[in-house]
């Protein structure tokens, strides 16, 4: 594969300089370095895995690296279905569909917005824009926890407070800074000239942005989104915080419920399952977001 | 018969309230083992009366869980009850008005006349109104040691805190950590308060506590208390654990000789069918002096606009102090009743040793009731660099001691 | 009060300022519709909750936030909290060395996957994946990992090498950078997605120019492509600034800040002073003194970096 690209595979592939053999110093040290890296990411996902399909007893005795000496996925099962929020024993399924609920709604606002205004801050700039960037950027270093209480009278007096509308404003208001400066610095890097040329055939703020900007953008949405996603999906405190009924907390409600509350003995292989239960749809968007980037890869060979 | 009391104690209320099944949000932070059973408790005679228990439980303690109920009141969608550790944490709100005066409801319960020590409803009063319920005593001075580990040391169990320390080296010897202690600040600053009690008396720290006396910080009996926990800190080494019931566990598995730690912690004993005077014994005030600090948790009930759900609210509170609440309650959470007129069904010989210092009266009020949380916070900040930095002098922390007590409020 | 007052601003910012310039209403007029949401975040959110926090850190709001006025005590006891002090060194020990290394390893994780690697996707994954886990569960894997009964210094003393020491999570010495082998195993695979993106944003025709100039592969990168990629760095730095700024439920998770107070965060001091205190005036001194901080840094590199330049 390496060796074979063709002028297409050029075009479209990666864009960083060709290789020459497969089997020269520089693949070696490439391959050695990448391979040595992944063990370290990998390792604490291996611990997790290995865990969560032990039996208690095992954990206590065994050392962590230790594979298991007897698969069980009762600890899986638990930490879905049975494991303890107080007095409601039912695991991680109770809040699942509504971090689903949260999650939809939030995401796609959230990136809408900061596409736009990524979008304008780039190529529309008006007089003030850049002061709200400003103050959007400095926003980004706030620890959100302290606009807990300024927030919570804001959407009282809205009349949204306990709504999920509410929280939902609240994922985008929060995932705004980030995301809007990565699409502006994203747009900004994309030619003028064609910004021009498409201007000078008449089209105006939306078609440039739907036409244009928007199929040469893939690899900064894939990134946006997989910000956004991990950031609400994972979210405790807004949570709990803006959403007043228990029965629609999300899930990972449960998670710190399960993690935090020590039955007896700490039940690592439930907390390990639970984990990797709550991580799994952030990295099955990952997964699929990778086709995504090559896509967005074939397509921003266009403006070369 | 204890369908009639319960019956009883609500008719006052029931009969004054239409009696329609009422759905309650009660949010507390309750959510380890024995806890969670305890809570069960409530929510199952809860439901028992015709009315619904919406479980709010929110893990990792009040500091986690504060936050979320305070939000939750401002945000005017209060939950219909939560719990709170009684004392100062919740005087901002009654202040605010945003707690429901529950003084009818003591009044027709007789509250005043059944809640021993009475110091407990004391704390729930803010200017002749009574805001809260208590539900339960704790007290932290209780030290747990593990028989099994002082066997494997071919030693007696200690008595008191001194034949503890006598007994320390000997136990390390035989590859046991003498004194399990969890990394949380709360948990070290806590220990210091009974060693305080235990070797100061109950003067000093009344004088310290209550009467924020400097004086009294740098006298004579409290250098000792200094220096005895300072000397203390080596007995832990060997055991990393962070949260209290990890610290539990070592001293269920005889790996830890001892852990200074409130009477919750034998809630961890009772769930692993460890029997008291058998495999494990129990210390009150460290063996050196009788009493017991009188905490605990109480719930209160925020105002809100709706005379179904306060009905409610009213008749959950009175439900909380009824006798086989109390009984059912207590006994799965370890700690003690708070009224003197019910038996726990099952009393183990630790908490007949509670109970008895509960009836001589030889109590404390707890701390949480005298100090603030900013001066518990910054106590605890203190203490927990005392315990981990082996450089740190007794002479140093006290003064810095000292000066956090001439500060508090 | 304060927050009504910033609507009130909101709507004149919208409206007023375009106003007293009739003829460039007009102009521009679908971009500021389209940057109403920004505007109201920024003015409303950001700004009202800034000057709210502000506002509220010169009383003495306990549980409740109350305008009974203290003046400056909230920031004088602040300075003088030893556990303030710790907090702060903390963060500019773990923020240095994690600012570099994430800028560092993320580059070059993302320079050696844009070589046409065989299985770029399998390796991205493998580096992206922890970002999918909350900061919870890596304080509780990693604290796991680095436990000296448990973890990585038993594995190795079981092996043979017994003298061999490492153990972070009980060394106050050395607690941050346990944390910070937690924090970078966390977050360099979205950085590192960011600079790929970045990457592969760069013409083609420009390694061809450079293969052409016989540039080697190594300085065409740190002479060409990174001031190319000067945007990507910009949108990383404060990726990572903020995550720093923020750093909190990891070390909440890994450490709670022990062993003693040894790895205690500001922004950990923030929480425990408003939360667990009862303090919100101190909590808020505390943030004002943190974002005081940020925009020392961040207002005149903004000015450098965003200012000026327009464009449309």
């Amino acid at each position: 594969m390496a060796d074979s690209g063709t002028m297409t595979a050029a075009m479209t592939g990666p864009r960083g300089p060709k290789p020459k053999r497969a089997f020269n110093r520089t693949n070696i040290m490439i391959y050695g370095t990448l391979i040595v890296v992944a063990l370290y990411y990998a390792l604490p996902l291996y611990v997790m895995v290995v865990t969560s399909l032990k039996g208690l007893p095992e954990i206590q005795v065994g050392n962590i690296f230790a594979p298991p000496m007897e698969v069980t996925f009762e600890p899986w099962v638990k930490a879905w279905s049975q494991a303890c929020t107080g007095i409601n024993c039912d695991g991680l399924s109770r809040g699942f569909w509504n971090s689903v609920r949260i999650l939809i709604p939030s995401l796609i606002i959230s990136v809408a917005v900061a596409s736009v205004n990524g979008y304008a801050l780039s190529m529309w700039k008006f007089k003030g824009s850049e002061v709200f960037f400003g103050i959007l950027m400095i926003g980004a270093f706030i620890p959100y926890q302290i606009m807990l209480y300024p927030i919570v009278i804001l959407l009282r007096e809205a009349g949204l407070y306990g709504s999920l509308t509410g929280l939902v404003l609240v994922h985008v208001a929060f995932g705004m800074p980030i995301n809007t400066l990565l699409f502006r610095n994203y747009f900004a890097s994309i030619p003028e000239e064609l910004f021009k040329a498409a201007r000078v055939d008449g089209a105006g703020f939306w078609a440039i942005f739907f036409r244009i900007m928007l199929p040469m953008s893939l690899p900064i949405f894939v990134v946006s989104l997989i910000i956004q996603v991990t950031g609400i999906w994972n979210d405790f405190l807004f949570g709990v915080t803006y959403i007043s009924s228990p029965d629609r907390y999300p899930m990972t409600v449960q998670l710190n419920n399960i993690v935090n509350s020590v039955q007896g003995v700490k039940e690592y292989n439930v907390n390990m399952a639970a984990t990797l239960l709550t991580g799994l749809v952030p990295l099955v968007i990952y997964f699929a977001s990778g086709k995504l980037f090559v896509r967005g890869i074939a397509a921003g060979a266009v403006k070369g | 018969m204890k369908l009639t009391t319960k019956l009883m104690a609500f008719s006052a209320i029931v009969s004054a309230s239409s009696a329609s099944a009422v759905e309650l949000e009660v949010m507390h932070w309750w959510t380890s083992g024995g806890e969670a059973a305890a809570v069960g408790k409530f929510a199952e005679a809860w439901d028992a009366s015709g009315n619904k228990w919406i479980d709010g439980a929110i893990a990792g303690g009040g500091d986690t869980a504060r936050p979320i109920m305070v939000s939750r009141i401002i945000g005017g969608d209060p939950p219909a009850a939560f719990q709170f550790n009684h004392g100062r944490q919740a005087e901002e709100l009654i202040e605010a008005g945003l707690l429901l005066d529950l003084t009818d409801v003591a009044e027709a319960e007789g509250w005043a006349d059944i809640v021993n020590p009475p110091n407990l409803l004391d704390a729930c009063t803010v200017d002749g109104r009574i805001y809260c319920a208590p539900v339960n005593i704790h007290s932290w001075q209780w030290m747990w040691l593990s028989n099994g580990a002082y066997e494997k040391a071919g030693l007696p169990v200690p008595t008191n805190w001194t034949e503890f320390s006598e007994s320390a080296g000997a136990l390390q010897d035989a590859g046991i950590t003498p004194l399990a202690m969890g990394g949380q600040s709360w948990q070290q600053n806590g220990a210091f308060g009974v060693i305080s009690v235990a070797l100061a008396g109950t003067e000093a720290w009344l004088a310290v506590n209550r009467d924020k006396s400097v004086d009294a910080v740098m006298s004579d009996e409290y250098t000792r208390v200094f220096e005895a926990f300072g000397a203390a800190r080596s007995l832990s080494e060997g055991l990393n654990v962070q949260d209290w019931n990890q610290a539990t566990a070592a001293v269920i598995n005889d790996t830890a000789g001892a852990q200074i730690m409130g009477d919750w912690a034998q809630g961890e004993f009772a769930l692993a069918g460890e029997v008291a005077g058998e495999d494990y014994s129990c210390l009150p005030g460290l063996g050196e002096v009788g009493v017991l600090q009188t905490g605990g948790d109480a719930f209160y009930f925020p105002v809100v606009d709706d005379a179904e759900i306060t009905a409610g609210q009213k008749e959950l509170a009175a439900m909380l102090l009824s006798p086989p609440v109390q009984v059912s309650f207590n006994s799965a959470k370890g700690s003690l009743p708070v009224r003197g007129d019910v038996d726990l069904t099952t009393v183990n010989e630790c908490t007949q040793k509670g109970l008895d210092l509960l009836a001589a009266g030889a109590t404390l009020p707890a701390g949480e009731t005298l100090l603030s949380p900013d001066t518990v916070t910054q106590l605890n900040d203190l203490m927990t660099e005392f315990w981990n930095t082996p450089s740190m002098t007794a002479a140093e922390v006290q003064s810095a001691y000292a000066d956090i007590i001439a500060d508090a409020d | 009060m304060a927050l009504s007052d910033a609507t009130d601003a909101t709507a004149q910012a919208g409206q007023g300022t375009p106003a007293r310039k009739p003829t460039r209403i007009f102009k521009n007029l679908s971009s500021k519709i389209a940057s109403l949401p920004m505007v109201f975040t920024a003015l409303v959110i950001f700004v009202g909750g800034t000057v709210w926090t502000i506002v509220y850190s010169f009383t003495s709001s306990g549980l409740l936030p109350r305008l009974k006025w203290v003046g400056l005590d909230q920031y004088e006891r602040l300075w003088s909290s030893r556990k303030w002090i710790v907090s702060i060194e903390n963060l500019a020990i773990y923020g240095i060395c994690s600012l570099i290394l994430t800028l560092v390893i993320g580059f070059t994780l993302a320079a050696l996957l844009d070589r046409k690697v065989r299985g770029e996707g399998v390796l991205r994954t493998i580096f992206l994946y922890p970002f999918a886990l909350s900061f919870i569960v890596t304080g509780l894997v990693w604290q796991w990992i680095l436990n000296p009964q448990l973890g990585l210094q038993n594995i190795i003393r079981e092996m043979g090498w017994e003298s061999f020491a490492f153990d972070p999570m009980n060394n106050s010495k050395i607690v941050m950078f346990g944390l910070l082998i937690a924090g970078l195993w966390q977050g360099t695979g979205l950085i590192m997605c960011i600079m790929l993106a970045g990457l592969r944003g760069i013409d083609e025709d420009i390694w061809k120019a450079a293969r052409v100039d016989g540039i080697g592969t190594v300085k065409t990168y740190i002479r060409v492509i990174i001031p190319m990629m000067r945007p990507v760095f910009v949108t990383s730095l404060v990726l990572i600034g903020s995550g720093i700024v923020k750093l909190y439920d990891l070390v909440v998770a890994q450490t709670s800040g022990g062993p003693g107070i040894s790895s205690q965060v500001p922004a950990m001091y923030v929480m425990t002073s408003m939360f667990g205190g009862q303090n919100l005036g101190q909590g808020f001194a505390a943030s004002t003194m943190m974002l005081v901080t940020v925009v020392i840094i961040l207002v005149p590199w903004a000015i450098l970096e965003f200012g000026g330049k327009k464009r449309g």
